[in-house]
């Protein structure tokens, strides 16, 4: 079956050229932010050495080029996940903000005090402060949906939590567990219930094939860093209809089609939710960087990490067997490569400073998703993902290196 | 990158593994709760003050063992000692992990200046892995809180 040629792929990145101490980099962070290839490095420098000019407002020849890249990547992206026209795919600052804009603009509009928001225990900060905002705000009511034991959605009360409900927001895979949510069986669920399905999209774009028509969902937040573009830029994915009816969220140049003294008139989407100046540049990078994924294939990207995974659990489990806790699933068709662990009692901020020693680079701490750590009875984990340009040979320096954690801490 | 053994020296993980001062204390004893909102490490201390002396302090909560020893240390340091004194330890403290606080009259300065920091001298290496300077200040800023929260008769 065909895979991802990481070796290949690796030589692409050119941050992967440098020694720390003398050493390479071993980069498991890729959950936090995914490092570039030299395509969107150079698709960036490109753009603003030759074509830098504004977008949507100058009619001299460089500013239309730049209209051209820039509405290029609009229409890439949005074949990338699948959406029915580019137009449904609005920018953002990220996935944060794209969730933001829902909140505040859909749920503004259509929420009012008592109404229902369903959640699940696995949400990202990003997906549960602005419904907090709301609560505070005008008294909307949450509902979670639990987990079971092994860090799954715990679906025996879904319709039950759904009914009556006027919005379901829920991860497509856990930024801490990994775990992969059946997303199109919730989606099915939230719209019998009535309620619209909001995807965080942010943690499966970069690794699988996304298809939000397949899914039938109504939203769908992604960001671009996590997948080989620039930081800077994210995105949302919201069905026509929707978007066409939702008042504007921040307000100023280019989202307008008229201002006048006693008010204004908003252009049509996705201008309406694109206020001033995008971020020209990095929505260039951000189409190179699906370029990037697509001439890679998802399909494989996907298969590489279920390998990958699935290899570094055997081997983690082996290696160290009760003194290692891997967090969520172990079934890997229902994970990606995201691998939250406890390791012999040490803390993850201690075991993430003796792997740096190794440059192993690995987040340590609650990342963005307290109401889950509460529920893992935890402060922090410490988490190794992986990516496209990561093999076997960095999963066996995360283990030679947690070796070192238990020199020092001699538990 | 500096070598481990300037951060884990071995007081450090004696702290960490038998943290001094552990545990709660009722009211009238002052509580506040730190957090690290970096990585999620909490802190509770408990302050009794008698007659503008530290008479107990305990310290509860999770964390690395930056923070835990460092709030065990922190505890040993400054019970019995005055307000006065505690404020001065804190400003020396701070200033060793390189937080200057700007509000410090010269007479202030000077006093931080004479403490001695005995075991706390050990925690001097986190200077030089400046993502954990956090870590090593938590407990010290919640005990500041805590003396804030302090009944003007204390």
């Amino acid at each position: 079956m065909t895979t991802v040629d990481s070796a290949l792929v690796r030589k692409d990145f050119p941050i992967f050229d440098r020694l720390i101490d003398d050493k390479p980099i071993v980069y498991l962070d890729s959950a936090n932010t995914s490092q570039k290839p030299r395509q969107v490095i150079d698709a960036m420098s490109q753009f603003m050495e030759n074509s830098y000019a504004p977008i949507n407002r100058s009619a001299y020849q460089l500013a239309a080029e730049a209209d051209v890249m820039y509405e290029g990547a609009r229409a890439k992206i949005a074949r990338f996940v699948n959406a029915s026209r580019p137009e449904e795919i609005v920018f953002t600052k990220n996935a944060t903000e794209a969730l933001n804009l829902v909140v505040h603009s859909w749920g503004r509009a259509n929420l009012q005090a008592g109404d229902v928001v369903v959640l699940t225990h696995m949400e990202h900060h990003a997906n549960i402060v602005p419904w907090h905002m709301l609560v505070a705000e005008r008294g909307i009511v949450l509902r979670w949906v639990p987990l079971t034991a092994d860090g799954q959605l715990d679906l025996t009360d879904l319709s039950t939590l759904l009914d009556g409900a006027k919005a379901f927001s829920f991860t497509a895979m856990s930024n801490v567990l990994g775990t992969l949510t059946p997303v199109k069986l919730l989606c099915d669920a939230a719209h019998a219930a009535g309620a619209i399905a909001i995807v965080d999209g942010c943690q499966f774009v970069p690794h699988n094939v996304t298809d939000v028509q397949a899914w039938g969902a109504d939203f769908m937040a992604f960001s671009s860093h996590k997948m080989c573009g620039p930081s800077g830029v994210g995105a949302l994915w919201g069905r026509a209809t929707l978007l066409d009816a939702m008042p504007p969220f921040l307000g100023g140049g280019n989202m307008i089609a008229d201002v006048r003294l006693d008010g204004f008139t908003t252009a049509p989407v996705p201008a309406k939710f694109e206020a001033g100046t995008p971020p020209i540049t990095e929505v260039v990078g951000f189409g190179a960087a699906v370029d990037y994924l697509t001439d890679l294939g998802m399909t494989n990207v996907r298969r590489h990490e279920m390998d990958l995974t699935g290899y570094a659990i055997t081997m983690l489990t082996d290696r160290y067997g009760d003194d290692i806790t891997i967090h969520g699933p172990t079934n890997i068709e229902v994970r990606g490569a995201s691998l939250s662990f406890a390791f012999r009692g040490i803390h993850p901020h201690d075991v993430s400073q003796v792997l740096d020693q190794q440059n192993v680079c690995v987040r340590a701490g609650h990342h963005c998703a307290k109401p889950l750590m509460r529920l893992l009875d935890v402060t922090a984990t410490a988490r190794a993902s992986f990516y496209i340009y990561n093999d076997e040979s960095d999963a066996d320096a995360l283990a030679d290196a947690l070796e070192g954690a238990s020199d020092i801490f001699g538990f | 990158m500096p070598g481990l053994e300037d951060l884990y020296r071995e007081i450090i993980l004696d702290h960490y593994r038998t943290p001094r001062n552990r545990g709660e204390l009722e009211p009238p004893a002052v509580r506040a709760e730190g957090h690290n909102p970096l990585c999620g490490d909490e802190i509770q201390v408990y302050l009794d003050v008698t007659d503008g002396v530290v008479s107990d302090i305990k310290v509860a909560g999770q964390g690395c063992s930056i923070s835990q020893s460092s709030a065990s240390m922190m505890s040993q340091a400054v019970k019995g000692k005055s307000l006065l004194e505690v404020r001065a330890l804190v400003r020396r403290f701070k200033g060793m992990m390189s937080v200057d606080e700007a509000d410090a009259d010269e007479a202030e300065e000077a006093a931080a200046a004479a403490v001695k920091l005995g075991d706390l001298e050990a925690l001097q290496g986190v200077v030089k892995f400046p993502v954990r300077i956090k870590c090593a200040t938590l407990a010290w800023n919640t005990l500041l809180q805590a003396m804030s929260e302090l009944p003007a008769t204390a």
